[in-house]
C-alpha cells in the first residue's frame, strides 16, 4: 500500500508534481499514467526517498520509506534511468545490495535464474544490451522478496518477447497480493497489465479510476460514412440523439446511429455510400477525453498539462 | 514481515537482517573488492611505495662518487626509500575519490541509497572501509620500501632503529590512510569524477604551490597548516624551517580528514540523489 498525501515538488521556481493525493492498494497493478515529463519519476522517487518533498508525505505500508528497517525487504524499485555500475558483474551487483539485508547468496542466485540472466551474470553490467539491463534491475527488484513494486518505465527498450514477459510477471506479482506500481506514457501498454490506473499531467492528478470505468467512460462509438452526396445524407440523418460531424466534402462522422441503420436510411433514398466505418474508442481516445474533461474543471492554468498529455499519448 | 497481516496481501519467508552499519561495511567491502579499477589502482599506489625506494637507492649508491658534496650532505637515506609516497598518494586519491564518484557517474548511487536510505552509514562504511585497507597495505608497503631502499643504498643506508626512522616508515602509511579518507570524502562533496580528482590534486599538490607567492608572513603562519604540509611532518625527517612537530602536524592532517567527512555526510543527507 503506497499513500500519497499532498505530495509535492519544486525545483526552483518549476512545479514538478503538485500536490498528489493517491493510495495504491496491494493485489493489483495500479498503472501510473502521464505524458513524459509529468512527474511520474520524481513521484516514484520520492516514494523512494531519493527525492525529498517539498511539501506533503508519501508512505510505503505507513511509513515513511527511509524508516523501513529493511527497505528491500518491503520495496522493490526499478527506476528509469540505470542505476547499476558498468564495472561490475550482475551477479556481484545483486551481492553487493544483498549484503545490505543479510540476503543469502542461494537468493542471488535464484533472481538471476528467474529473470534468465544465468548464462551472463558473470560478465560486465556494463557490456549488457538494454533488455539485459532491464531484466537485472528486475532481479534488484526482486531481491528481497518485497511486498511492493514499483517500475518505473520497465518495459522501455524491450524486445516484444520481454515485454510479454515483464506484463505477465507483474501480473503474478499482484496475483499473490502484492503492491505493483508502474508507470508508463503509453496507455495501449497500461491497458494490458494494469487493472487500476491513475493519470498525471503536469505534476497534478487527473483522474484515479478503476480501468474499466475508463472504457466505459470511452463509450463514444461513432461511424465513419462517405458518400458523394453527402448533403443530402446529412439531412436525412439529422435527429435529437444523432450529432453530424463533417471535416471535409463528401465525409460525416456519425455519433448516436449504428452502421445499419445509416445503411438503411441511405438505400431508401437511393443515396450511394462509398464507406460505411463503424468505429469504437480505443483506451487512448478515452484518455484524450478524460483529460479533455479535466482540463475543464481546472479551467485556464491546466490547458498546458493538456497539450502536454495530447502530445505524449500520440 | 508486517504485523497488520491483511487477508490475502503477500507475505515473504525471506530470511532478511535490518540495515545496519556492520552490514553496510560489508557491502562497501564487497563494492570495493568486486571492481578491477580497484585492484588496479591500489597495486599502482602500493607497487611505486614499496619499489621505488628501491630504484632510488640503486641509482643514488651507483652515482654517489660523482654527487656535489652539499647534496651528499643532504641526504636523507628514509626519505630516498619511502621515494614513492608521491605516486602512492596521488594512487589512492584518486581511487578515493572514484570509489564515490564511480556510483554516482553510473547510478550506482541510486541502488545504494534505496537500500540504505538513511544514508549516512553509506558514508562511515566507505571511508571505513577505504581507510582500513589502505592502512593496511601501505603500512606492509613502506615497511617493505624501506628494507628494499636501504639494501640498494648499501654503504650509505640506515637501519631502521635509527633516529626517526620508524616513525617515518610508520607515518607514511598513516599519511596516506588519511589522504584516503580525503579522497572519500571530495568524491561525496563533488559526485564528478572529474572535478573531485582535480580538487584532491588541488589541495593536496597545487595548493602549497600557490602558497609561495603570497606575502611571506601569510606563508609563515599559514604555510605549515596546509594539509599536505601538515599532515608530511609525520614522515618528513628534514623538515622545512617552521614546519609543525610530527604528531601535531598530523592531527591537524587528520583534522582536514574529519571535517571533509562531516561535509559529506552533511551534503549526502540534504541533496536529492
Amino acid at each position: 500500500m503506497i499513500q500519497a498525501r499532498g505530495l509535492s515538488k519544486k525545483y526552483g521556481e518549476k512545479t514538478a508534481v503538485d500536490h498528489l493525493e493517491f493510495t495504491v492498494r496491494p493485489g493489483i497493478v495500479t498503472g501510473f499514467l502521464g505524458p513524459n515529463g509529468a512527474g511520474k519519476s520524481t513521484t516514484m522517487r520520492m516514494i523512494l526517498g531519493l527525492d525529498r518533498p517539498t511539501e506533503g508525505s508519501v508512505t510505503v505500508d505507513g511509513k515513511a520509506y527511509a524508516d523501513l528497517p529493511a527497505p528491500l525487504h518491503e520495496v522493490g524499485a526499478l527506476l528509469e534511468a540505470r542505476s547499476v555500475h558498468t564495472g561490475r558483474s550482475a551477479y556481484n551487483h545483486l551481492r553487493v545490495l544483498a549484503a545490505t539485508h543479510g540476503i543469502a547468496d542461494s537468493r542471488v542466485h535464484e533472481v538471476i535464474e528467474l529473470v534468465g540472466l544465468g548464462d551472463v551474470a558473470r560478465r560486465r553490467a556494463g557490456a549488457f544490451s538494454l533488455g539485459m539491463g532491464q531484466r537485472l534491475g528486475i532481479a534488484a527488484t526482486l531481491l528481497g522478496d518485497p511486498g511492493t513494486l514499483i517500475l518505473d518505465e520497465p518495459v522501455n527498450g524491450l524486445d516484444p518477447d520481454g515485454i510479454l514477459w515483464i506484463r505477465n510477471l507483474l501480473k503474478g506479482l499482484a496475483g499473490e497480493g502484492r503492491t505493483v506500481f508502474v508507470s508508463s506514457h503509453l496507455m495501449s501498454e497500461m491497458s494490458l497489465t494494469a487493472e487500476h490506473l491513475i493519470v498525471i499531467g503536469k505534476g497534478r492528478l487527473i483522474a484515479d479510476l478503476p480501468i474499466a470505468e475508463m472504457i466505459g467512460s470511452a463509450s463514444r462509438a461513432s461511424v465513419l460514412v462517405r458518400s458523394p452526396d453527402a448533403a443530402r445524407l446529412r439531412e436525412l440523418l439529422a435527429g435529437p440523439d444523432v450529432t453530424v460531424t463533417s471535416r471535409q466534402a463528401g465525409e460525416l462522422e456519425v455519433v448516436g446511429m449504428t452502421a445499419p441503420q445509416i445503411g438503411d436510411i441511405a438505400a431508401a433514398d437511393g443515396i450511394a455510400i462509398h464507406e460505411l466505418t463503424p468505429h469504437r474508442a480505443s483506451l487512448e481516445e478515452a484518455f484524450m477525453e478524460l483529460t479533455n474533461d479535466s482540463i475543464e474543471f481546472h479551467g485556464g492554468t491546466t490547458v498546458g498539462a493538456h497539450d502536454e498529455a495530447a502530445r505524449g499519448v500520440a | 514481515m508486517s504485523a497488520d497481516a491483511v487477508p490475502g496481501r503477500y507475505v515473504s519467508r525471506l530470511a532478511v537482517d535490518p540495515v545496519s552499519q556492520r552490514s553496510v561495511i560489508t557491502s562497501e567491502w564487497l563494492k570495493l573488492t568486486t571492481l578491477k579499477s580497484s585492484w588496479i589502482t591500489m597495486a599502482v599506489g602500493v607497487g611505486s611505495l614499496a619499489l621505488l625506494g628501491g630504484v632510488i637507492g640503486f641509482f643514488t649508491n651507483r652515482a654517489w662518487d660523482q654527487t656535489r658534496p652539499a647534496r651528499q650532505a643532504a641526504f636523507e637515506p628514509v626519505a630516498a626509500s619511502l621515494g614513492g609516497v608521491r605516486f602512492a598518494e596521488l594512487a589512492i586519491g584518486v581511487l578515493g575519490v572514484l570509489f564515490v564518484t564511480g556510483e554516482y557517474g553510473t547510478g550506482m548511487i541510486r541502488s545504494s541509497l534505496t537500500a540504505v536510505p538513511r544514508r549516512l552509514p553509506v558514508v562511515w562504511a566507505k571511508a571505513l572501509v577505504f581507510g582500513v585497507t589502505t592502512l593496511v597495505l601501505t603500512e606492509i608497503a613502506s615497511f617493505v620500501g624501506f628494507f628494499i631502499g636501504q639494501a640498494a643504498l648499501g654503504t650509505h643506508s640506515v637501519a631502521l632503529s635509527s633516529d626517526g626512522a620508524l616513525r617515518a616508515v610508520i607515518g607514511t602509511g598513516l599519511y596516506l590512510t588519511v589522504v584516503a579518507v580525503i579522497g572519500v570524502a571530495l568524491g561525496f562533496i563533488i559526485r564528478s569524477t572529474a572535478g573531485g580528482i582535480a580538487a584532491l590534486v588541488g589541495i593536496l599538490l597545487v595548493l602549497p604551490g600557490v602558497f609561495l607567492i603570497l606575502p611571506q608572513s601569510w606563508q609563515d603562519d599559514l604555510g605549515p597548516y596546509l594539509p599536505s604540509t601538515a599532515g608530511s611532518a609525520v614522515y618528513d625527517l628534514r623538515p622545512a624551517p617552521g614546519s609543525l612537530d610530527p604528531w601535531p602536524g598530523f592531527t591537524v592532517f587528520c583534522l582536514y580528514a574529519i571535517v571533509g567527512l562531516v561535509a559529506a555526510a552533511f551534503v549526502l543527507n540534504r541533496r536529492d540523489a
